[in-house]
């Protein structure tokens, strides 16, 4: 018989964390000595340090919280306990990093050098405490949380524990101490590694590197920080191999093999961050002293630079486009139909993070190829979590009759581009829709207003219009029309917050923001290669730029086909002058010749690569003008237009979708940073030269 | 999971509405011993779902319903969710005894020499495996495996090899037919592999099958003069079968369509050796508690086990000697028509997966009768080990 209302683990869970001599629900006392930090011994005379920062769900370290910590360390080194244990008493993790908020806008590097000093002096003072330290670390340690960690003795994992460096992606390195210690620690090449490319290591994968002493249960905490006090437990070191790799030429040698893999992801002249931090290896990597001084002040420099903090803009429009997926939506059943390239990654996407979904298509075939892709994608995300895995496979369930619009929350419509036919399908399922489920169109191009169109509820239909490869793609556009419920895009948004993609609301418009900007910049590409420039030189100036691939690749990547529909739809509706996308497109298309889907595009592509030619030419000084500001001019036309809110929304929408250079902050980022009045001016001249597709958008004026 | 998704999916309650779950399974893998509650947290009915698995070889499908259905009589479950499964590819290859005693003396050796010394008794006839699949299929009490005990029934009721032959030749049209004429559509549902690979409909039929290219393969068991061949025995594959059993409450409360209603239900036993004669003896049974003839079943759903074995059945029932004095009837109980048996095929053609088979007879019968416009039917399979499990279902 069934008796609980709720499911076990959702009452006793939160009772798992083991928290020493303090209770899980114990409120901070008010009257503590810190605000951030609470102290007291077990029963075996192991102090126990948690962190809790206030008005905070994560903890993350910032100035206040660094003092505060320099006190409690301050009070041990005069109590002298048998041993003390650091761990957040937060349930999300441990320690999410610095506080971005105190890097931004900073301007003066002596200012933050000095900050960064007192940091490392706490951080040194835990490190030399005269008792043993045990850091115990759940969740996700990251920069500056990884930071505290190794300046501890020990480190005990619990499972799901996972450990990175970020600083590299907002165009720093790490600034507190890490580069000193995490190269001495494990083996160099390995921390080296860590640092360059962001990525995040999980627990098991911790453990190997030796960057902690042991994986373990939160039920086996409590006796691993006694072995860890007692000495029972013996500290990972550094082995002999990776001593050696911490000698003067080895590293010279390392350094070479890293600066040429870094100039693959992140040209020297745009991200300054990591060929700064192999620098200082070379240089230092011997001399932990020197290491910590060249680190203070090379983190300094880099903090002030255009670079760093753009990306710290980018981190803030991304937590800007996270925040409108605030909302609660409880949801759990998706049903998606049409099982082609979009559709079945849509319903692969939501059944990995946790929605049952029923997976429409009028032929089973599709949607055999679509589980395959899913197995795929699931093998490469999830790695060895057959779990996971498996659980996901299992909520993605094939319907070839339709059977999953009856107890779906929400419906997702991903069948070709005709309008006939999804209003043939809205007619069919919105009988049997259940009275407050979503109706979902991934449409690109045909307005709303059309297909709300004899709806009985119109109010419930809205546009959730993902880009390929959905798993790869942050941004999704939510598009409203004229007759929507603001609850029904409230949800939406919701929605995309649970599947972890990022919701960029946008009015029914042709092309809505994305397609719509990235159209111009396309077509002149072909336009440019119509006039004799190579695809090479094109390709080239835009990365140069600082896009992740040149329109003429993206234009294959994306599919010529696709191109050519969107740019057709956009002409006939889009008032503005546009290139014709060129005859020989069209044949090409008719010949299906269609980019890298098919093998042949503009470029030849093999194992998904564009074949290249290395004979770029110097493209001349317009090209990038031509290519960039046409989809600025959009953007102008769209906040004019109303079809995006604002400018924050516009750039994070255009990062997150497209890659527009991140270090750049976006395209209307760009454009101020540019000052707009040259933007116009220099669209003027553009116009002049090339023709009225040029003509400045009015909506630059209104934008001061 | 494959055959469960699409069923729950169509339901307009939640999966987790159900009272509990009950597999048939026969071959359980060692890493999921118990199958039912795997498949109910599988398929998302919920952490506080109760599953168990029964087994009674190849009735443990039926087993399943007969279970649910005195659950739900009793008064204690509204809707369960009662199955078949079984996927023989999956069958270990077992060690024998001897090489399991040698690998327990070499783990329990302690010290080096007596880990060595273990070591050297190796000897490589230990790692001849037993073969699972074949271990199961044979009788444990009379060393018979199931193909010799068809082998006797056929000599015991003189069925002769041309007549199983042609019966399991028309097995294979019959199925043929109804495939083409989607009699299968609404209870086949295509299975999607991890790799892409889609299964639409049961690949073992082989409508080109004539008595005549039947007559020309070997004997399976017993050769050279034995009769039972893999042309006319059923097939091993895997598969599942799922049907929802619900009380009128239920019924009431979900809005439900009923197809079907269980009216009774009988388990039989008799000679290991000859165990392909079960359904004889508790389809007869229910017969007589409902005072009915054979004639009086509309429909038939005789398990395909070996075509000697469903022929020997139809024999025995017209045998005098064996209907008074086996089964305690008057006199022959007469004669089943073959258009009213087993209409579709059977297991010679799609599979027997042991564990699934009981349960998917039950349901085809369901979706047969409700075709044909019968009524009255009985589904019924023998047993290895010497029984047999049959149900009498009314149509709604």
């Amino acid at each position: 018989m069934k008796i609980a209302a709720k499911p076990a683990l959702a009452i006793l869970g939160k009772r798992d964390l083991e928290l020493g001599p303090f209770t899980v629900d114990e409120a901070p006392l008010e009257a503590g000595p810190w605000a951030n930090w609470r102290l007291r011994a077990d029963e075996d005379g192991i102090a126990w340090l948690l962190f809790d920062k206030k008005g905070s769900s994560a903890n993350t370290l910032s100035e206040e919280v660094l003092a505060e910590l320099d006190a409690v360390l301050e009070k041990l080194e005069r109590d002298r306990p048998r041993g003390l244990v650091i761990r957040s008493a937060k349930r999300s993790g441990f320690i999410a990093g610095a506080d971005i908020a105190q890097f931004r806008g900073v301007t003066e590097s002596k200012q933050i050098e000095a900050l960064i000093a007192r940091g490392h002096a706490v951080l040194d003072r835990l490190d030399r405490l005269p008792l043993p330290t045990v850091v115990v670390i759940h969740g996700f340690c990251l920069g500056g949380g990884l930071e505290v960690a190794l300046a501890c003795d020990y480190r005990i994992a619990v499972d799901n524990a996972s450990f990175g460096f970020p600083e590299v992606l907002l165009g720093l390195h790490p600034g507190l101490g890490g580069t000193v210690r995490l190269p001495r620690l494990i083996n160099p090449v390995q921390a080296m590694t860590m640092m360059l490319t962001g990525h995040t290591e999980r627990a098991r994968r911790a453990r190997a590197l030796r960057l902690v002493d042991v994986v373990t249960q939160e039920r086996h905490v409590r006796g691993a920080v006694k072995s860890a006090v007692t000495g029972e437990m013996i500290a990972a070191k550094q082995d002999l191999l990776g001593r050696l790799m911490n000698t003067g030429p080895t590293r010279s040698v390392l350094a070479a093999r890293m600066r040429g893999e870094a100039a693959k992801r992140a040209p020297r002249q745009h991200y300054p961050a990591p060929y700064a931090l192999i620098d200082n290896w070379v240089s230092h990597g011997g001399n932990a002293e020197a290491m910590q001084k060249a680190e203070i002040s090379s983190f300094a420099k880099l903090l002030v630079t255009d670079t760093a903090q753009n990306l710290v803009r980018v981190f803030y429009l991304r937590e800007n486009l996270k925040s409108l997926a605030d909302g609660k939506w409880g949801g759990r059943r998706v049903h998606v139909l049409g099982a082609g390239a979009m559709g079945g990654d849509i319903a692969a996407w939501c059944a990995w993070h946790g929605f049952v979904v029923s997976l429409f298509d009028t032929k089973p075939e599709p949607i055999a190829g679509a589980i395959k892709r899913a197995a795929e994608l699931y093998g490469k995300i999830g790695r060895d979590d057959r779990r996971r895995i498996r659980d996901s496979l299992d909520r993605l369930i094939p319907d070839l009759k339709g059977e999953g619009v009856a107890t779906a929350d929400l419906i997702i419509e991903a069948v070709p581009e005709i309008l006939d036919l999804k209003r043939k399908i809205f007619a069919g399922i919105e009988p049997k829709m259940k009275p407050n489920a979503i109706l979902a169109t991934n449409t690109s191009s045909i307005p709303l207003e059309q297909l709300r169109e004899g709806l009985p509820h119109p109010e419930r239909l809205v546009g959730i219009h993902f880009f390929n490869p959905v798993s790869r793609m942050q941004l999704v556009e939510v598009v409203s029309h004229d007759k929507v419920a603001d609850a029904v895009l409230a949800d939406a948004r919701a929605f995309l917050g649970r599947i972890d993609r990022l919701p960029a609301p946008v009015k029914s418009a042709p092309g809505f923001l994305v397609n719509r900007a990235l159209t111009p910049y396309l077509l002149e590409a072909l336009v440019m290669l119509d006039a004799g420039m190579k695809k090479e030189t094109i390709d080239k100036a835009a990365v140069d730029f600082g896009m992740p691939m040149g329109p003429i690749e993206l234009a294959d990547d994306v599919g010529l086909d696709i191109c050519l529909h969107v740019a057709e739809m956009l002409r006939g509706s889009v008032g503005r002058e546009m290139p014709d996308p060129p005859q020989w497109l069209k044949d090409m298309v008719a010949k299906g010749e269609l980019g890298k889907k098919s093998g042949k595009g503009l470029y030849d592509w093999k194992d998904g690569h564009a074949v290249k030619a290395h004979e770029e030419a110097t493209p001349p000084p317009d090209t990038i003008d031509r290519l960039i500001l046409p989809m600025l001019n959009v953007c102008a036309t769209c906040l004019r237009e109303g079809v995006v809110a604002d400018e924050k929304i516009v750039d994070g929408a255009l990062i997150f979708a497209t890659g527009f250079a991140p270090f750049r902050g976006g395209p209307m980022h760009y454009a101020r940073t540019r000052g707009v009045a040259d933007i116009r001016d220099t669209l003027k001249r553009l116009a002049a030269k090339y023709g009225p597709r040029f003509q400045p958008d009015p909506g630059w004026d209104t934008l001061k | 999971m494959q055959c469960g998704r699409p069923l729950l999916l169509r339901q307009p309650f939640p999966p987790e509405a159900f009272d509990r779950v009950i597999l048939g399974c026969v071959n359980v893998l060692a890493d999921e011993m118990n199958p039912a509650r795997v498949a109910a947290l599988r398929l998302g009915m919920g952490e506080a779902m109760t599953a168990f698995t029964v087994q009674i070889n190849c009735g443990s499908g039926m087993q399943s319903i007969d279970t649910a259905f005195r659950y739900i009589r009793e008064g204690v479950s509204d809707l369960i969710l009662a199955g078949g499964a079984e996927s023989l590819s999956h069958a270990p290859l077992v060690f024998s005894r001897r090489a399991v005693n040698w690998y327990a003396r070499l783990f329990a050796a302690r010290g080096i020499g007596a880990k060595l010394a273990a070591l050297l008794a190796l000897r490589p006839s230990l790692f001849k495996p037993v073969i699972g699949l074949e271990r199961g299929l044979t009788d444990p009490i009379t060393d018979l495996n199931m193909g010799q005990t068809a082998e006797l029934v056929a000599h015991l009721f003189h069925i002769s090899r041309r007549q199983a032959d042609e019966y399991a030749a028309e097995s294979q049209q019959r199925l043929a037919a109804a495939q083409k004429e989607g009699h299968f559509a609404g209870e086949i549902e295509p299975a999607f592999a991890r790799d892409g690979k889609l299964f639409d409909h049961d690949d073992g039929v082989r409508p080109d099958s004539t008595a005549d290219t039947l007559a020309k393969l070997r004997p399976a068991f017993e050769r050279p003069w034995g009769q039972v061949t893999p042309g006319n025995s059923s097939q091993i594959t895997d598969g599942a079968s799922w049907v929802i059993l619900a009380s009128a409450d239920a019924v009431k409360q979900h809005k439900l369509t009923p197809k079907a209603v269980i009216v009774d239900s009988e388990w039989s036993a008799l000679d290991p050796s000859i165990m392909g004669l079960g359904p004889v003896y508790c389809s007869t049974a229910i017969l007589k508690r409902h005072r009915l003839g054979l004639g009086d079943i509309e429909l038939w759903e005789l398990n395909e086990a070996f075509a000697a074995q469903v022929l020997g059945c139809l024999a025995a029932w017209e045998d005098v000697e064996f209907c008074r004095n086996a089964l305690g009837l008057p006199a022959a109980a007469g004669q089943i028509a073959r258009d009213r048996l087993n209409v579709d095929g059977g297991a010679i053609g799609v599979g027997h997966p042991v564990g699934a088979s009981g349960n998917r007879i039950v349901l085809h019968l369901v979706n047969a009768m409700k075709r044909l416009h019968y009524k009255r039917g009985i589904a019924t399979e023998c047993i290895g080990g010497g029984q047999g499990g049959a149900m009498l279902i009314e149509a709604m």
